[in-house]
């Protein structure tokens, strides 16, 4: 131990616990918000509670790894990103509505069947797992399921782009609770993630040069090879 | 049951409905110092309650007996109820004849037969109160359930007295599943007390009331008795959560004056502090419309259930 | 007094009933006679089947007896059985009969085609009780077709119009199809036991496959006359357009005998059970549960919300039987008797307050000419007894205190909470999700009944025949009375009820004494281990106490204080046109928008004019019911096109046909050369 505090074994996996179901219910708030800036907020909430669940674990398997990834997240995914991605939303004028493609209560009805099936995935092949590690991975594949629930039920790329780095706290969940996961993993997953924010950075100010909108609905009305329907 | 428990029930449901107006005028205090205002004494509603039940009644032109008995129906469960949930002791003579899931149904009850008043003037303000007031208990009753499943998975029983006594012989512990149920119990009891975000207890604008739409033609001794039902309602909600996930302080043994004493002290406590908690709340948030009430009790739903699921994890595992 | 001759009797009051029918026949030239001989001969016969099946349950001495009858299949017979659970469903068919013979001789006094009626009656609860009397495939099949055609003759008998002809149309369709998977579930039975006999199915272990196919078919059989989701469809068609009494005994009793069915297989006759069969009902029945209501929420039809809000309650029971199995199927045996109380219980339940409904929803009708309760409201003032009864029947189904829907409904909740106990883990998650499913269906349930007693009987008339309504007679009122009365008895000493569904439940699952034993007159007490209890004098007595002592301070309190009469005030904008009051449809108006998007994609379209015009605002909503959408019509749709290619293959040439024979003559030729 680093430092140890006067708390009993199963309080440090309660503590665990709760920050890992607070990194789901982030990602399930998410879809309710209405309005982008709110969306941006909740995601950095989410990125909090993972860089606090990060450091928990940290403390809880001893590992000095962690905490690096700790900071990590919290200077990037709480701090650098909200604030890039706030920016971009005054730049391009995106502050009201997140522009749904599915309706509020159908996409609650959703998250809800997912976050169910997610466990219902988990906990029978991980019978001989403890609690803990269960419920971590249920957690975090609820997390990626949601992620990916909100990049289907949302038309504009800025919300796909929020829900895919949502994703990634998933997945960055998974691999912080699961004792023994090499830190190679979270690094690639971390570095990819840059790469396709910078991508998607692109691409919105394309889509938006060229249609005056960011509703990706509008990529369905291009002709990607024309000549085909003159020929 | 002996003369002692009879008379401690009677105290018991003298109590809570004694301190009911007082409740509700403290939250009321508080939340007008809150928004720098003096208020009116914590007292107020006392006062208000003697003068309607001064009054004369009017009654419309079209309303059947169901109009007339609903004030009396409804005040004689609120103080039922409050027999059935411990406040200061869980040695309660009644409590033992029902339980979490009565209690849910009692107030169901109640509910049902204010809907119905609301609705037997034949004003298109009583329908539309008691249309959405409905609407709020289907979204809310699963999310109850769920709240009920939760405790019944910890102590093993939906018998209040029970549950209380359960939660007492263990140590204090942080657990997920508990905080889970209790923001469950939290979001619920504000939509089911009519309180922001889902129903504003000060309103008198038409279109966003719903419990003043259904107690819109109620005057005199009548609507006194609904105002004092609802706050005992509040009271019973207050006294419902710390009952089950807060009993420190009940007085177990009834031998002991000071025991009982100190019981009583706490439980005027915790409705204080939840008092200031909900007009802290109430200052800080505004109504939701009509159409997200779903989402705010979709999302205790989910709460309820992932303390159920919790549950079952640790239950397996250890 | 009960002997061998129980049995015998019973029967012998069955044939009765088949002869009354054709007493109807014969007296066809005088219809008043006619009326007051069938409905009192099935009065009373009822009411003797009744008597009898109740002794027999409630004397501890008596026996299972068996009756075999030289008719049927030559070489088999007809076997008849009585037992616990064929003596509470002949008690619930003759209870409820009788009430709703006397109750149709007052109703039926209008009827100008009686005869339409009168000869199918007394068959229809003949064939009702013969199924529940059944011990081999023969004679249940042909009791269970005589109560589909009794019933469907009398769908079509209430009116001369499309509709019901299409309702009774659909009814048939639906009814054939469910006989069909039964026949498959007894076929594959009996060829597996070599035997057309129950008895020897009991002693017969099947293989699992076998099994859980027969029970598949049992589920779809027996589900589609009880109202499963998405068999339900023609149930809220065709229930309501039966005159009123035979809806109550078609909502009450008949979907009813539908579950014996399934009872009777799943518990009695396949054997042990397996897990997944319990997760299969619970599914299926919480889904119903939901759907029911939602369904129910949107109609305006006063008969048909009460059909639909049957689904509702035959789902709360699938769920009661799907538990009993799952834990059954666990060894979990005094959680399956808690299970299956609660299941008979809510049969029970059902029973009362369904038909009670119904007689009392018969009275509205006739007092009012319609069926449409927007053109209903202010009938409390008008048909107070009504009221009253209704009034009663609206709390019990809303599953609220003091009455008896309550009491099946915590009975379930508190099997639900001992699904933790379960050790299979789809199961333990199911637990919960249902039982969120049952609240949400309670308090819709709730809301639906608020709606339907709110429209109707509160509120100012909307239309002046509403205005004009007098309350019925005393022979329509008394049924009501005395179903209005056992429901709050039941609610109040569930023991009442808890003496007859005990004997069942042991006959059903021997090792399941333990459950509910514990409870006594004062109160229920499921697990005597968990603590949790209901004491329905107690909280009634109480609840009185305080009521009347609200009222005695109120009284002293205000003495000076007196009580005018006024228009209504309504925020100071008081309209006298009953129109403005809140109707059916904008009650429903939230859950139709918050939930009825998911069911039937229901929307609201508010077109307003632009301001100055002068043109109304339009609000429209369009229904479109997916599942008809999805399923039936797809299902209607390749049939017909099925037969569009058979009628093509009907009118070729000759040369055409003798094609087709010489090729199917090849490929058996080939056929046999490749296989020799």
């Amino acid at each position: 131990m680093i430092f140890a505090l006067p708390l009993e074994p199963a309080t440090l996996a309660d503590i665990a616990q709760a920050l890992s179901v607070g990194v789901m219910l982030c990602g399930f708030w998410m879809l309710l918000q209405r309005r982008l800036v709110n969306v941006v907020r909740t995601y950095a909430a989410q990125a909090f509670l993972l860089a606090l669940a990060a450091a928990w674990q940290a403390y809880v398997q001893d590992e000095r790894q962690l905490l690096t990834t700790a900071v990590i997240i919290l200077v990037a995914k709480a701090l650098i990103v909200p604030a890039v991605l706030n920016r971009i939303i005054v730049k391009l004028d995106l502050r009201r509505s997140v522009a749904t493609s599915v309706g509020f209560g159908r996409g609650l009805v959703g998250a809800m069947g997912l976050v169910g099936f997610s466990m219902l995935l988990v906990f029978p092949v991980t019978t001989t797992s403890g609690a803990l590690t269960r419920e971590t991975l249920a957690m975090a594949l609820s997390v990626v399921f949601l992620g990916f629930w909100m990049i289907i039920t949302r038309n504009r790329a800025i919300s796909q782009v929020i829900a895919l780095m949502a994703l990634e706290n998933g997945v960055l969940l998974a691999v912080v609770g699961v004792k023994g996961m090499p830190l190679v993993v979270e690094m690639i997953t971390a570095v990819l993630v840059l790469l396709t924010f910078m991508v998607f950075g692109i691409f919105f100010f394309h889509i938006r040069t060229r249609f005056d909108s960011l509703d990706v609905r509008n990529l369905e009305r291009v002709h990607i090879i024309p000549w085909l329907r003159s020929s | 049951m002996t003369l002692f428990s009879l008379a401690l029930d009677v105290a018991h449901v003298g109590l809570t409905v004694a301190v009911a107006p007082l409740l509700t005028g403290w939250v009321r205090w508080v939340k007008a110092r809150l928004t720098l205002r003096r208020g009116p004494s914590p007292f107020q509603p006392y006062r208000d309650l003697r003068r309607l039940l001064r009054k004369d009644i009017v009654l419309a032109d079209s309303v059947s007996w169901v109009f007339i008995a609903t004030p009396f129906v409804l005040f004689a469960i609120m103080a039922l109820a409050a027999c059935l949930v411990p406040t200061f002791t869980p040695s309660l003579a009644l409590a033992p004849t029902s339980d979490l899931i009565t209690l849910v149904a009692l107030l169901g009850l109640a509910r049902f037969m204010l809907a119905l008043a609301g609705m037997d003037a034949g004003t298109s303000f009583g329908g539309l109160g008691s249309s959405r007031e409905m609407l709020i208990a289907t979204l809310a009753e699963p999310a109850m359930l769920m709240v009920v499943f939760s405790v019944a998975l910890m102590a093993h029983t939906t018998a209040l007295p029970n549950v209380a006594l359960f939660v007492l012989a263990h140590p204090p512990v942080f657990h997920i599943s508990l905080v889970l149920a209790l923001s469950a119990l939290v979001l619920v009891a504000l939509a089911e007390n009519a309180r922001i975000p889902i129903d504003n207890p000060t309103t008198h604008l038409e279109l966003t009331m719903v419990h003043e739409a259904m107690i819109l033609e109620y005057t005199g001794p009548h609507l006194a008795l609904i105002e004092a039902a609802a706050m005992i309602k509040l009271t019973l909600y207050v006294a419902l959560i710390a009952c089950l996930f807060a009993p420190w302080g009940m007085a177990t043994d009834l031998s002991d004056a000071r025991v009982v004493a100190l019981g009583i002290g706490t439980y005027l406590g915790k409705l204080a502090v939840a008092g200031t908690a909900l007009a802290v709340f109430e200052t800080g948030i505004a109504k939701m419309r009509v159409f997200r009430y779903p989402e705010f009790l979709g999302t205790a739903l989910l709460m309820g259930l992932l303390a159920i699921v919790f549950l079952y994890v640790n239950q397996v595992v250890s | 007094m009960v002997g061998v001759p129980a049995l015998v009797a019973l029967t012998l009051l069955l044939a009765g009933l088949g002869g009354v029918g054709l007493v109807a026949i014969a007296l066809g030239r005088f219809p008043g006679v006619a009326r007051c001989a069938v409905y009192g001969l099935s009065a009373a016969l009822c009411a003797a089947m009744a008597g009898i099946a109740g002794v027999f349950l409630l004397d501890p001495a008596s026996d299972t007896q068996t009756l075999e009858l030289p008719f049927g299949i030559p070489t088999v017979g007809a076997h008849l059985r009585l037992d616990p659970l064929s003596a509470f469903f002949l008690m619930l068919i003759g209870g409820i009969g009788a009430l709703c013979s006397i109750y149709g001789e007052s109703y039926g006094r209008h009827d100008s085609e009686p005869l339409r009626i009168l000869p199918f009656y007394p068959v229809f609860l003949a064939g009702m009780g013969l199924v529940t009397l059944a011990d081999d495939v023969f004679v249940f099949l042909l009791a269970w077709e005589l109560m589909s055609l009794a019933s469907w003759l009398m769908v079509l008998g209430g009116k001369r119009d499309g509709i019901t002809l299409q309702a009774a149309y659909l009814y048939l369709l639906m009814a054939m199809g469910g006989t069909l998977a039964l026949v498959g579930a007894f076929a594959l039975m009996s060829s597996e036991s070599e035997s057309y006999v129950f008895s020897t199915f009991r002693a017969q272990t099947f293989p699992s496959l076998t099994a859980s196919a027969v029970i598949v078919l049992t589920v779809i059989g027996a589900g589609a006359k009880a109202g499963f989701v998405p068999l339900h469809v023609w149930l809220p068609r065709a229930h309501p357009v039966a005159p009123s009494h035979v809806s109550a005994l078609m909502s009450g009793v008949m979907t009813k005998i539908a579950l014996y069915g399934l009872i009777r297989v799943g518990f009695d006759l396949v054997g042990l059970p397996e897990g997944w069969w319990g997760g299969l009902l619970l599914v299926v029945g919480g889904v119903t549960a939901v759907a029911g209501l939602l369904y129910a929420m949107v109609q305006t039809d006063l008969k048909e919300t009460l059909a639909y809000s049957t689904i509702k309650n035959v789902g709360i029971i699938a769920i009661g039987l799907g538990l009993a199995l799952a834990f059954r199927a666990y060894g979990l045996h005094v959680l399956a008797g808690v299970a299956l109380i609660a299941a008979l219980f809510h049969i029970l339940n059902h029973a009362l307050f369904k038909s009670l409904l119904f007689l009392g929803a018969g009275a509205v009708v006739q007092a009012t000419g319609t069926r449409n309760i927007e053109q209903m409201g202010g009938l409390g003032r008008r048909m107070p007894a009504t009221a009253a009864f209704f009034f009663i029947g609206s709390v019990a189904i809303s599953a609220l205190p003091p009455f008896n829907g309550f009491v099946s409904e915590w009975l379930t909740f508190q099997a639900l909470l001992g699904g933790v106990a379960l050790p299979v883990w789809t199961l333990r998650l199911a637990t919960p999700v249902v039982a969120a499913l049952v609240a949400l269906s309670a308090a819709l349930a709730a809301m639906a009944f608020v709606r339907l007693y709110g429209v109707v009987f509160l509120g100012r008339p909307r239309d002046p025949a509403a205005a004009r309504a007098r309350d019925v007679g005393i022979g329509m009122l008394g049924p009501m009375a005395i179903l209005a009365g056992a429901c709050l008895v039941l609610g109040i000493v569930p023991l009442g009820g808890l003496v007859v569904l005990r004997p069942v439940m042991i006959e059903l699952l021997p090792r399941s004494g333990a459950a509910l034993a514990a409870s006594d007159v004062l109160t229920l007490v499921p697990l005597a281990a968990s603590g949790s209890a209901y004491s329905g004098v107690l909280l009634v007595g109480v609840l009185l106490v305080l009521g009347l002592g609200a009222l005695g301070v109120v009284r002293v309190l205000a003495g000076r204080a007196c009580v005018r009469r006024g228009p209504a005030w309504d925020c100071g904008f008081p309209s006298d046109d009953p129109s403005a009051q809140y109707s059916a449809a904008s009650f429903a108006q939230p859950v139709r928008r918050v939930l009825g998007g998911l069911v039937f994609g229901i929307r609201d379209v508010v077109t307003m004019p632009p301001p100055g015009s002068m043109r109304a605002a339009v609000h429209k909503v369009t229904l479109d019911d997916r599942l008809w959408k999805g399923l039936y019509a797809r299902l209607g749709w390749g049939v017909h096109r099925l037969a569009v290619e058979a009628d093509r293959a009907r009118q070729m040439t000759i040369r055409h046909y003798l094609m087709i024979m010489f090729g199917l003559t090849l490929a058996l030729l080939f056929l046999v050369a490749v296989t020799a």
